[in-house]
């Protein structure tokens, strides 16, 4: 089936088979490899992008359903050369150790503050919950999406 | 020894010891520009899929792989007959037992690798693999090892001629005669029979491999999930009859380990077999189940405890029975002369004269494994039961668990300790730590509140654990894997411009050595961190090492960085007395340069030395500032520290939830407190994930029920408690820098913690265990049992 799909801004079209799931399409015929596999259930959420600025687990989801839709990687959050916000709170507060979960961790903070640029601890708690880590015990995560919440809004702001 | 602050010494543009540097690591992680085995893909590329035994016992009547093969897209069938060729059907474990690659006589586990598929494309790859038809006979399946142990059980290893029985090991340490004498003047025994269940460190990357064999020079490239990358190649040369030299192993970035990336699996043979037949790299990557199901798991130690202790609360000695279900092959990843790991440090934080362990390990019908999962080898069940054990202890005395430890804690003037089982514990001040504990979580505010909780109806407990870890192993003469020798390495070249670079034989997989080792050298040699880069994980590029697992990064190859720092340095000293026309007894050592003692200004600096050594080194000296130094540690380290839980329990519904978790930890110097305190909360993560929901579990027909995440409960950010650090500092007198490593003492250390909560919650209704993972109908059944209900 032909699909065509823009990812981080750029236009792919491309032939695949209606089972390729999207986790592979990105990773191998898109050679995206920071999006991860870390299961096959959809529980770790290491395989998460943000489609239509929503994040889903690709591991479950078809390419053929991403047909037409946009999506952002963890290649698309730097911008301009820069890196945005998260990134830089996730190195500035220890938020990663393996760096397995962090694209997808990173992606899913990004849609929570877009869509509530001042959440709680909580907020941030329930946000990340179908995304494991083995590593942190999630403290520094969640004191990078803060963190970054709190950048974004300075930013906002000024 | 007494606790001291321990301040950096050098300025943080140096960034030595002590300073909390931001991660090098993370500039690539956070891009998205990691390179884990699965990102790589080779020219002309190959993936391969395993077919596993659905039956977790049975014998192999015939293996058809024709459907299989006729795949479009399939390259070969590769099944143990064939590999029985080449003489690798079976291979070695690392506890000198023998494993199947791929079986051919009989299937053990539900999992077990039985024919590899290799095609062009992975999910044909996957489709095929479906296709293999094997006929089995059943037999009985053995899921517990009291059932194995039973004299009518069936022989689940068959193919080992002197095999008889299930019987694994026998296995005891410590003192017997003077443990039933310290028995024979007990007032009481204090006793626990406890499981420590059937763990798997599922690091949210499985294993995998991409063999690439070049057929016409021999090389073998091997991109591996390995902690422990020179052991490996050795191994691979020994049973696979490589020429060592050809072999060269690349662990790139790895998504977590937890001692899973231990041992060698079958899939890593398969699929380097097949690449040297096909003469096509050969790509093997686990998915999740297929982890879960067949790789190393952890723990599984059926225990019983016994407390020797007078009426005053004095603890006259230890006496421990356990059973280990060692599944289907013996592959405990521990050094060559135990079976039992570091079990024997289970007499703990405290001073008595006699202990007795005795341990039988049993043949299952389960995945093999035995890993260190986030601890020393088998320390964190000796720990979780003497820590069960002191609290229970102290009730049936009438005693405050905190005032019988304090009565019973080996003194810091004791150190160095003989302990009753023979380990020699470095340095400790096991009462200030837990004092500090106690300060925070507010102790007599809790006890109190406890009582009148009660009366409102409401559950309180509070439950803490003060525990010793052994890491670092070795020294050599005691400690091997396969024979080979527990030491570490590392390399250091300083080049000319003065910038070095750092090569180890560990491997980080998540801990951060690209940041914490530079970091070394820099409080050694003043040369600024961000000057140091570090490499790992490259046998062809890097000096022998035995890998990272145990915590021994730190402790070995951290002081092998050490000590070949301070060797290029006193070579440094030569060539500063040559560029200072001094003599060498008058220089003086002060971060990054030498100077004329009495005149300051006569200084020259480290980088224009590493220049001189190159350019203008003296006549009578060797050019060049490199070295490399192999590590073999005099003793182990002893890291400790107090956990205290504070927990709710609903008493309508047994569920509870972490009211407050102090952890007061002590592993000596830190390199790197950010480092630090991020292994310590992922630590307490997992001993809770242990001790509330975590679990590989069987049903009676062998099928393991846990094989995914969605029936393995890894908890998440929303049940993840939060955690409130402390800390005492109390050097390794021993160890270059006087770091004893911390990766794996919370997860050693807490899953008592939680127990032991729960448990003093319900205490006054007469319970005294509840076993793990603590799920709300076990902590129900418990009030109701103990009730009366």
């Amino acid at each position: 089936m032909n699909i065509t799909v823009t990812v981080n801004g750029a236009e792919h079209t491309a032939d695949v088979e209606p089972r390729l799931l999207l986790v592979d399409f990105i990773r191998t015929n898109l050679g995206l490899t920071g999006t991860h596999i870390g299961c096959d259930t959809t529980s770790c959420g290491v395989c998460t992008v943000l489609v239509d600025g929503t994040p889903m687990k690709t591991c479950t989801m078809f390419a053929v359903q991403a047909n037409g839709r946009s999506m952002v990687t963890v290649e698309g959050l730097k911008q301009n050369g820069e890196l945005s916000a998260i990134q830089d709170a996730f190195r500035e507060h220890h938020g990663l150790q393996c760096g397995f979960c962090t694209p997808a961790m990173m992606l899913v903070g990004t849609a929570l503050i877009e869509e509530n640029p001042d959440p709680t601890e909580d907020d941030i708690r329930w946000a990340i919950s179908g995304n494991l880590c083995r590593c942190t015990g999630y403290v520094n995560i969640v004191k990078s999406i803060e963190a970054a919440a709190e950048t974004t809004r300075e930013g906002a702001s000024s | 020894m007494t606790t001291t602050e321990h301040k950096p010494h050098t300025s943080p543009e140096i960034g030595g010891l002590g300073h909390s540097r931001k991660r090098v690591e993370d500039a690539r992680f956070i891009e998205g520009r990691g390179n884990y085995v699965d990102d790589i893909t080779l020219p002309g590329m190959l993936h391969m899929a395993i077919h596993r035994s659905p039956l977790a016992h049975a014998r192999i009547i015939s293996i058809d792989t024709s459907a299989a093969e006729a795949v479009d897209g399939v390259v070969a069938v590769v099944t143990g007959e064939l590999l029985a060729d080449y003489d690798l059907d079976w291979m070695p474990t690392l506890s000198g037992d023998t494993q199947a690659v791929l079986a051919t006589d009989k299937v053990r586990f539900q999992g077990q690798e039985i024919a590899a598929v290799i095609a062009t494309d992975k999910y044909v790859a996957q489709d095929a693999a479906r296709l293999v038809e094997v006929e089995y006979e059943d037999l009985e399946p053995i899921v517990n090892p009291q059932r194995a142990l039973e004299e009518d059980a069936p022989v689940i290893r068959d193919d080992k001629e002197d095999q008889t029985s299930n019987l694994c090991f026998e296995w005891e340490s410590g003192d017997k005669a003077a443990t039933d004498a310290a028995f024979a003047k007990a007032d009481k025994v204090v006793s626990l029979e406890t499981h420590y269940p059937r763990s798997h460190p599922a690091p949210l990357e499985t294993c995998g491999l991409i063999a690439d064999v070049d057929s016409a020079t021999g090389q073998t490239t091997l991109y591996m999930t390995s902690q422990a990358p020179h052991a490996h190649r050795t191994l691979f040369a020994l049973v696979a009859g490589l020429p060592e030299q050809n072999i060269r192993i690349i662990s790139p970035d790895l998504g977590g380990g937890f001692g899973n990336k231990v041992p060698i699996y079958p899939g890593y043979v398969v699929a380097t077999a097949a690449s040297l037949v096909i003469g096509k790299p050969v790509k093997w990557v686990e998915s999740r189940s297929e982890n879960l199901i067949s790789t190393g798991f952890a723990r599984d130690y059926h225990m019983k405890g016994e407390l020797a202790v007078t009426n005053d609360g004095k603890i006259l000695g230890l006496r421990v029975d356990m059973l280990a279900d060692e599944g289907a092959f013996f592959a405990d990843a521990q050094p060559s002369k135990l079976r039992a790991g570091l079990f024997h440090i289970v007499t703990g934080s405290y001073d008595y004269p006699a202990a007795y362990v005795t341990t039988r390990g049993a043949y299952t019908n389960k995945a093999p494994g035995g890993v260190a999962y986030r601890c020393s080898f088998r320390v964190t069940e000796a720990s979780y039961l003497i820590e069960r054990l002191v609290q229970n202890a102290a009730y049936e005395l009438g005693m405050d668990p905190a005032e019988f430890r304090s009565n019973n804690f080996i003194q810091a003037d004791q150190f160095p300790y003989h302990s009753p089982t023979g380990f020699v514990y470095d340095s400790g001040d096991y009462e200030t730590a837990m004092r500090k504990a106690m300060d925070m979580v507010g102790y007599a505010d809790i006890q109190a509140e406890k009582e009148e909780a009660r009366k409102e109806g409401r559950l309180v407990g509070i439950g803490m654990a003060s525990f010793t870890e052994v890491v670092g192993a070795g020294h050599g003469e005691d400690y091997d894997i396969i024979g080979l020798k527990m030491f570490d390495s590392a390399e250091l070249r300083v080049h000319p411009t003065g910038k070095a670079i750092l090569k180890l034989g560990v491997k980080s997989q998540g801990q951060g050595h690209e940041t914490t080792f530079a970091q070394i050298v820099a409080e050694e040699l003043g040369i600024p961190a961000g000057d140091v880069k570090v490499v790992e994980g490259d046998t062809d590029n890097t000096p022998y090492g035995l890998g990272t697992y145990a915590s021994r990064s730190t402790p070995v190859a951290g002081a092998a960085t050490a000590i070949i720092a301070r060797t290029l340095r006193e070579k440094a000293k030569k060539i500063a007395a040559h560029l200072l026309e001094a003599s060498e007894e008058d220089l003086e050592w002060e971060t990054g340069k030498f100077f004329v003692a009495g005149d300051p200004e006569s200084s020259v600096s480290i980088q224009d030395i590493a220049f001189a050594a190159y350019t203008n080194p003296p006549p009578d000296l060797e050019p060049g500032l490199e070295g490399v130094h192999y590590y073999d540690p005099p003793e182990m380290t002893y890291p400790f520290g107090t956990y205290i839980v504070v927990v709710d329990v609903d008493p309508e519904s047994g569920q509870w939830k972490v009211r407050r978790m102090v952890a007061v930890d002590d592993c000596g110097v830190k390199i790197n407190p950010m480092i630090v305190e991020g292994q310590i909360q992922g630590g307490l993560t997992e001993g809770f994930a242990i001790s509330s929901m975590q679990q590989m579990s069987f049903d009676e027909a062998g099928n393991c029920t846990s094989s995914t995440f969605m029936d393995y409960l890894v908890p998440t950010a929303w049940e993840t408690p939060r955690f409130e650090l402390g800390e005492t500092v109390t050097p390794s007198p021993h160890h270059p820098i006087g770091a004893k490593g911390v990766g794996e003492s919370a997860t050693v250390g807490s899953p008592a913690a939680y127990v032991n909560a729960v448990v003093d919650a319900l205490q006054h209704m007469g319970v005294q265990n509840i076993e793990m993972p603590m799920t709300a109908d076990r902590v129900w059944d418990a009030m109701q049992e103990n009730s009366g209900g």
